[in-house]
């Protein structure tokens, strides 16, 4: 029996049913990865003893009548969310050897859901870049064809879901780290609204926007995972009090009635004419499907990336600065001094992309600048949010493309940071809003995955399964295997 | 040329929770390295604080009782700096809406001066934690035991105008959290430090001068050493043709110095900006009137109390309300004794006062206890001894000789009052005085003194004076 394919859903109920136990389908994907990761290198680590050891015990809480819907069904966890005793690297040079003592909260509900880690996936360092080509384990490959980038920074877990090496695993998003990838990948990713999921234990890259999601192959999986991550919690302080709902209640709902709103500005240059294409035929679908499509406008969309470029590198700048050499991580050899413990240390330890990013932002909040840029920025951001807020008055979706072409080249960009920060621009407003924002497979250019993004207003991440499960009914898009 | 001194302060109040501002560990003082420090104090990767908000109560005191502006919402800034002891590369801060607004402190000068000194702002921030230098062979030691341990920033305006204006201000502001209970207050464990913002300017000049910072001193006598020696300083400077630069200062007790730290150029560029980790702390207007129905009573309102239930004057009164130990310790004896209030007055103010300063000791460790005290004033009161002897007793009782009553009859100390032993006594040293009674009986009454301090030499004191006085008069006739 091949397992490859299937969704959380259907391992779900073959587990149940016992025709499988959970150390087979661990085993299953183990061998997947051994197999495969070698050429798309989505893992940083592997945890073969750990995975079977927690797919033991899965199957005991099956057997004893003990399971939650997902128990015993592996997952990849992007190497940026803290796991007790198993190395947590972000990526960086800086945390090679770093074994947080802790769990994060995300690491956490999974266990208590009995689900299995079977291991941590590479990103870009500490989760800034778009093309998975800044990691200190080097490039991602695009399991849709190896001499591309499989997205960022999320991209192992986009690339390990979209090869079948797990049927589920978890990113980040803070311009859009989940949704292009997926994207790029041709899977299911949700960024939820912010603070939603809770960040305690997900390492920092920008406070304010960083929030953590599932990827899957189909929305109803999605949502499954959604359950398990969202709520409120006690450790992070920004995390909202706010009933979680069953994401999956509304995902049969019909599409007549909703209206959804697609942006003018998300159709401008910019975008390539193939990408525009297919997504056009996407909303066609949704219109197919009973849906009002209406034409809005999100005039501040132009702005989002330059804010965003002060304001993350901001957070960054600050949330970067315990990496110190002091307590933990790397440290330079031999310091002569306090300055070359810290000079050395970072400078050896950062890579090129955060070196740019911490000086950038060190700038902005440098004394004298601070008001010409991180308050302007904070200003343009609430613009940007007020946008969003104007559309939501007569439209309850917004869609458009997760990102302006498909998966480009790897090294086509890594020279040219402001075309690689371009390919964030219709994902990073939905994180300066704070809105949550899906993308799923709406088609192909070349070959080569395309993603329809939805955004809601917050909190409204039922619609955005309902509206992305009612597509995935009618197409099948999100069945496409590289 | 004449020159005035302005000088404003900083002062750092540990608020005594159990657990730190941002995280569970424990806020002890005392126990070993890196024991009281977790996670979050460690500032690991991807760890998140969390606002105690018992801290945020503290502070909400200390802004009513200064009757300050208390905004309905502040906010937690980033203080980025690189510095070993300091986890994070930051230190979580107030900055630009800090949590207690304008207010004024009143602070007694002299038995007839009141001054009001204006306080800028009270901020809530982290404490960073300790680098130690020695015992690691060239490198140095991290212990983050203090890292987290919240703090209250107290900033006044530059309204002091001395360093002894200084010295009462603290005193005034330690007095006020001891009473508030918001901090133990103890300033060789660090609990209450003090960075001085010291300038000199010529007199009648409205703009102020240059100003040096002098960082963390954690006395009141080194606060008061400081500032006089960075005003000579200053002084000497500007009357030489020199110019003060603004510079961090360090006070070095042992040479009774300041010496230059790190000048402005040097300074740190903060970068402050909102911590987005944390929300802004919303205050709504209920909270703030049932944090107000919490206030102890304060030590201005005590004086006041003093004065009106006692008939103290005002300087006795603000003197005893001073510290709230103090002032529980006076109110205690007054409950115990049948002396009056100004006698249990001047006994603390007095003797009392005099031998804790001498030797250093605080109320809560001292020998005698209220009711002790009490005891010994009763003898006074009910003629069982003098008041000179009363002292010879107090001195017993303080080395620790046990209670006023056997000190008494242990070393035979009760007093003289029976009139025909004295009379005999009297009789005895005329006789035996027959020059002085001479000289005094033609007209040198200088010498009923001489008689009295023969009198009381004779009886070891003990004889009653009033009675002496009275017998003695009679007898010389």
């Amino acid at each position: 029996m091949s397992l490859e394919n299937k969704t959380l859903v259907e391992l779900s109920k073959d587990l149940t049913a016992k025709k499988v136990s959970s150390v087979e389908v661990t085993q299953f994907y183990l061998d997947r990865i051994a197999q495969h990761n070698p050429a798309l290198n989505a893992f940083i680590t592997v945890c073969n003893e750990s995975a079977l050891a927690e797919a033991k015990e899965a199957d005991k809480k099956i057997a004893s009548g003990h399971a939650g819907p997902l128990t015993g069904i592996p997952y990849a966890h992007k190497d940026i969310f803290c796991t007790d005793g198993i190395k947590t690297s972000c990526g960086s040079k800086m945390l090679d050897n770093f074994i947080a003592p802790y769990d994060a909260t995300v690491t956490t509900k999974f266990k208590e859901a009995g689900m299995v880690m079977i291991g941590k996936t590479n990103m870009d360092e500490f989760a800034m870049g778009s093309s998975n080509e800044n990691s200190f384990y080097g490039p991602v490959k695009n399991p849709w064809d190896h001499t591309r980038i499989p997205g960022g920074s999320s991209g192992g877990s986009a690339a390990a879901v979209a090869a079948r090496l797990v049927p589920a695993a978890t990113g980040t998003d803070t311009g859009g780290s989940i949704r292009q990838p997926a994207s790029m990948c041709n899977i299911t990713g949700i960024k939820p609204t912010y603070g939603r999921v809770s960040r305690y234990g997900m390492i920092a890259f920008a406070s304010s926007l960083d929030q953590g999601g599932p990827f899957a192959q189909t929305a109803e999986d999605a949502a499954l995972l959604l359950n398990i991550m969202a709520g409120h919690d006690e450790k992070d302080s920004t995390s909202v009090i706010h009933d979680v709902p069953d994401y999956t209640a509304e995902l049969n709902k019909p599409l007549t009635g909703l209206t959804i709103g697609f942006a003018k500005e998300h159709f401008a240059s910019g975008l390539e004419n193939d990408v525009a294409v297919v997504i056009q035929e996407a909303i066609a679908e949704l219109q197919k499907l009973g849906a009002t499509i209406k034409e809005i406008s999100l005039p501040n969309t132009h702005l989002a990336v330059p804010a965003y470029y002060v304001i993350a590198p901001a957070e960054c700048s600050s949330n970067l600065a315990r990496y110190d050499g002091v307590r933990y991580g790397y440290r330079c050899e031999n310091p002569k001094n306090l300055d070359d413990l810290y000079c050395r240390t970072r400078g050896e330890g950062f890579g090129l992309e955060i070196k740019r990013r911490i000086i950038v932002g060190t700038y902005a909040l440098s004394s004298g600048y601070y008001d010409a840029y991180y308050l302007k920025a904070q200003k343009i951001r609430r613009l940007i949010s007020n946008d969003y807020q104007t559309a939501f008055k007569s439209v309850d979706l917004i869609v458009g493309p997760t990102a302006p072409s498909p998966a480009f080249k790897l090294g086509e960009k890594v020279d040219d940071p402001v075309s690689m920060y371009l390919s964030d621009i219709y994902t990073i407003g939905v994180n300066l809003a704070g809105l949550p924002g899906m993308t799923i497979p709406a088609g192909f250019v070349k070959s080569l995955p395309i993603g329809l993004q939805l955004i809601a207003n917050y909190f409204d991440e039922s619609r955005l399964f309902n509206a992305a499960h009612q597509f995935q009914q009618a197409t099948d898009w999100h069945k496409k295997t590289p | 040329m004449e020159w005035e001194t302005v000088i404003g302060l900083e002062v750092h109040v540990q608020l005594s929770t159990h657990s730190k501002i941002f995280s569970g560990a424990a806020t002890a003082y005392g126990a070993d390295p890196n024991t009281q420090a977790c996670a979050i104090d460690l500032g690991m990767p991807g760890v998140l604080p969390v606002l105690n908000k018992k801290t945020v109560e503290k502070a909400l005191m200390f802004g009513l009782s200064i009757n300050a502006e208390i905004s309905n919402k502040s906010v937690f800034a980033r203080k980025n700096y690189f510095y070993p002891d300091l986890p994070k590369g930051y230190q979580i801060s107030q900055y630009e809406l800090p949590i207690v607004g304008k207010g004024h402190l009143d602070i007694q000068l002299d038995e007839n001066t009141v001054k009001r000194v204006g306080i800028t702002r009270a901020h809530l921030e982290e404490d960073a934690g300790k680098s130690l230098h020695e015992d690691f062979h060239g490198q140095s030691g991290i212990d983050l035991n203090r890292a987290g341990t919240p703090l209250l920033e107290i900033v006044s305006e530059p309204d002091l105008r001395s360093a002894k204006e200084a010295v009462a201000y603290l005193k005034t502001l330690h007095s006020l959290v001891r009473y508030l209970d918001i901090s133990d207050g103890n300033m060789q464990e660090g609990s209450f430090r003090c960075d001085a913002n010291v300038s000199v300017r010529p007199k009648g000049e409205t703009k102020f001068g240059t100003r040096a910072e002098i960082k963390n001193v954690n006395s009141f006598r080194f606060v008061e050493r400081a500032i006089n020696y960075e005003v000579a300083r200053q002084i000497e400077l500007l009357e030489s043709g020199g110019t003060v630069i603004q510079e961090t200062r360090l006070y070095d007790a042992e040479r009774n110095e300041t010496r230059s730290m790190r000048g402005k150029e040097e300074a740190n560029d903060y970068r402050y900006f909102p911590d987005p980790d944390l929300l802004p702390i919303i205050i709504d207007d209920k909270t703030i009137e049932s944090i107000r129905t919490t206030l102890p009573e304060l030590p201005w309102q005590r004086r006041e109390r003093f004065q009106s239930d006692f008939g103290l004057s005002h300087y006795d009164s603000y003197c005893l309300s001073l510290t709230r130990e103090m002032a529980e310790f006076f109110e205690a004896t007054v409950k115990a004794t049948q002396a009056t209030p100004k006698i249990v007055a001047n006994w603390i103010l007095g003797d009392f006062s005099a031998y804790l300063n001498k030797e250093q000791t605080e109320i809560s460790e001292s020998p005698l206890s209220p009711q002790q005290l009490a005891q010994l004033l009763d003898r006074i009161a009910d003629n069982t001894i003098s008041g000179k002897i009363a002292k010879t007793v107090f001195d017993a009782m303080w080395a620790g000789e046990g209670d006023a009553d056997k000190i008494i009859s242990s070393q035979g100390l009760t007093q003289i009052s029976d009139s025909s032993a004295l009379e005999k006594i009297i009789d005895e040293i005329l006789l035996n005085n027959p020059n002085q009674l001479a000289q005094y009986r033609a007209g040198g009454e200088k010498l009923f003194g001489y008689f009295v301090g023969q009198i009381m030499k004779a009886t070891q004191g003990k004889a009653n004076p009033q009675q002496v006085n009275e017998l003695l008069k009679k007898k010389l006739g």
